[in-house]
């Protein structure tokens, strides 16, 4: 195994510089931060994205009864509590020997996980993400949010929030709350469908999925049309990961794990969830918080990889619904068949994915099974088990091990924006070498940085709405280490300079 | 997308789980078990966080009271109008109550319902934490206020 060094990560001669501390010490937990070093020539040294790890997730959840698990870890985050929902539930049915779950269930599960993946994109897609590609990295702040969408492109910002809302209502028939829903457990489900309320959302299937269309052709309009010095913007060429199902298909709720090189050749295929173990390591930095999951095969500092909408439209061989498979050949055609790596086409297969979503929904409430049947599996008790789910942002893994007592007795979480931690720091320095300009942070600068790590769209919270607030601090220091520069944008939208870096990162 | 909705909305939100973040969906539920008897004048809703889907929710609304957790209030509670205001949020996955009202404006083409902002004076945010006894004393005191708002009662409790 050859050990590299990944540029930028750590400056060669880095002494004198300071070491920065994140210390999260206000509910803004979820905090981006990038630094930046500087050479004596204002050469880049090295640049890094730190990210707070969701801390005390897994002393969160040691310690209790398997079955509050499901519920419980919903309140881990706020932006996806379904997909930890669904990732717990999985890992838990092979615990209570529930694995493989009543067909119902099943069906029931996975109507309300492609509703989730539905509503994520859409809020995405619209709140996060168009507002830079609609408006341009360089607008004005106060335009680029989706308020700015809402005034200048009313009908899209409407179609956003509408697919948004079927999304969750899709999710509130199948875990019979809009939040905190109870509906999966260990075993399968505890309800059925209603059939009036899948009436309701069948009866607007037609618009729905004329929205998701028009979502797909604004994300490829978008992207075709980015300026040509936009076209390779943030490009970092990785492996992709996900999972998939029989055939290559694309699938988010339950399949085997694959890898694709950068290049495009398969590296790994078939590869059982329960096993990940045996693919998968997780690496420190002493700089972050947040681990890093690499291959196991080419080590910790060659496996990294990328998970979510690029990875997953690229690493399936296909997708089982017509409309969503034409969008993805589209795709592939419009970049020549080779693989894609540039950031920004992450966007447009979000959209890809949002549509196959809503094709799914639409399959799913047509099919008799989920207004009823058997419900619920029991076998043969394990001592632990494991479940993987393709959530929004990405591969999400959930592993427990129970005692007799039916208390938890440990627990791994890797949430997708733990696997694309390299990924997005690689992002990030692509941008930096691209555009940092000199000793001076503009605010395009901070805002292409920005869009970078947007398009990754990170979780960086966890379930308080304040968390789920995305401020961001770039700090410009010398060789010596020094402050140069100091910008930070509150989660308010406030931009603010020259304030100097957070005590914590002040310090020696 | 029912086509009638009680005249009152008090919608929530916070995280049940990371201490005084709960004071948000805690009040509503408390508000909604006190409300049992309103009618179907008062529609109660909670949610982790303020999200664009929730413009609809105001949809049709007399009046509308939102309750969040709020970090540096030197009273247990404050009360302030709500009105919309663009720009409000950036690169958040949740609104400002503000930013909503802007969306609703946007969206429905028309001025968002009377809303009102209740914060309720919070300080710790921990993960698996309860909320503090002074929040729970704080939510109190703002309990009492809200059932002014909705009709519950005439006057605060003494």
């Amino acid at each position: 195994m050859t050990e590299t060094v990944r540029p930028l990560e750590t400056a060669a001669h880095p002494q004198g510089l300071r070491r920065i501390v994140i210390d999260p010490v206000s509910r803004v937990e979820g905090h981006g931060k990038v630094t930046l070093l500087l050479d004596e020539n204002n050469r880049i040294e090295q640049v890094r994205l730190h990210i707070v790890e969701f801390r005390g997730f897994e002393q969160f959840i040691v310690g209790r009864p398997y079955w509050e698990v499901p519920v419980m870890v919903q309140r881990l985050c706020g932006i996806c509590p379904v997909s930890h929902h669904l990732a717990a539930t999985k890992a838990l049915d092979r615990v209570v020997g529930g694995w493989p779950v009543p067909e119902a269930a099943n069906q029931i599960r996975r109507l309300m996980h492609y509703g989730q993946i539905v509503q994520s994109h859409a809020l995405h897609f619209f709140h996060l993400s168009s507002p830079d590609l609609l408006f341009g990295f360089d607008a004005a702040v106060a335009q680029r949010n989706i308020v700015g969408v809402a005034m200048a492109h009313p009908e899209a910002a409407r179609q956003g929030v509408m697919l948004r809302k079927f999304g969750q209502e899709v999710i509130r028939i199948t875990a019979g709350k809009r939040v905190h829903g109870t509906g999966s457990v260990p075993g399968g489900m505890n309800r059925a469908v209603d059939a009036a309320e899948r009436d309701v959302l069948r009866a607007q299937l037609p618009e729905v999925l004329a929205w998701a269309e028009a979502a797909v052709d604004l994300a490829e309009r978008l992207h075709t049309g980015l300026p040509q010095h936009l076209i390779g913007f943030a490009e970092t060429p990785a492996a992709m990961m996900s999972l998939v199902g029989p055939g290559g298909a694309m699938e988010f709720y339950d399949g085997t794990l694959r890898v694709r090189e950068a290049d495009g050749r398969i590296a790994v295929d078939g590869f059982e969830d329960q096993r990940y173990r045996e693919l998968i390591g997780e690496g420190v930095k002493p700089w972050t918080y947040m681990k890093f999951p690499y291959r196991l095969a080419l080590g910790p500092d060659a496996g990294w990889y990328r998970v979510g909408p690029l990875a997953r439209v690229q690493n399936c061989d296909f997708i089982p619904t017509p409309r969503a498979e034409a969008r993805r050949q589209a795709f592939v055609a419009a970049h020549g068949g080779r693989p894609v790596h540039a950031v920004l086409a992450t966007h447009w297969a979000r959209m890809i994915e949002l549509l196959h979503g809503v094709e799914v929904v639409a399959d799913l409430l047509n099919d008799p099974a989920i207004l009823g049947g058997p419900l619920l599996a029991t076998g043969e008790r394990q001592r632990g088990g494991v479940g993987i789910i393709e959530a929004p942002r990405g591969t999400l893994i959930h592993e427990y091990e129970v005692g007799d007592d039916d208390l938890v007795t440990s627990c791994n979480l890797i949430v997708s924006t733990t696997h694309n931690n390299q990924a997005m720091n690689e992002a990030v320095r692509s941008v930096a070498l691209q555009y940092l300009d000199g000793q001076t942070i503009t605010e395009p600068l901070l805002n292409h940085i920005e869009v970078a790590i947007r398009a990754y769209d990170p979780c960086l919270s966890c379930a308080t709405h304040a968390l789920g607030q995305m401020p961001l601090a770039v700090t410009l220091r010398n060789a010596r280490g020094e402050v140069l520069d100091h910008v930070h944008r509150s989660s308010s939208g406030d931009t603010v300079r020259g304030t100097g870096p957070h005590p914590a990162e002040a310090a020696l | 997308m029912s086509s009638r909705v009680a005249p009152l909305l008090v919608f929530g939100w916070g995280n049940p789980s990371r201490g005084d973040d709960a004071l948000g969906p805690l009040l509503v539920e408390q508000l909604a078990g006190l409300a049992q008897k309103s009618s179907g004048r008062l529609e109660c809703l909670t949610d982790f966080q303020l999200q664009i889907e929730h413009a609809l929710d105001l949809v049709g609304r007399e009046r509308v009271l939102f309750v969040d957790a709020a970090l540096g209030l030197q009273t247990p509670f404050e009360v302030r109008s709500v009105v919309p205001a663009p720009g409000v949020s950036f690169t958040t996955h949740a609104l400002a109550p503000e930013a909503l009202l802007q969306v609703y404006r946007n969206l429905e083409r028309a001025e968002p319902p009377p809303c009102t902002l209740l914060a309720i004076r919070a300080q710790r945010f921990e993960l698996g934490e309860a909320p503090s006894e002074q929040a729970m004393a704080d939510l109190a005191q703002a309990l009492a206020w809200a059932m002014v708002w909705a009709g519950l009662t005439e006057e605060v409790p003494a």
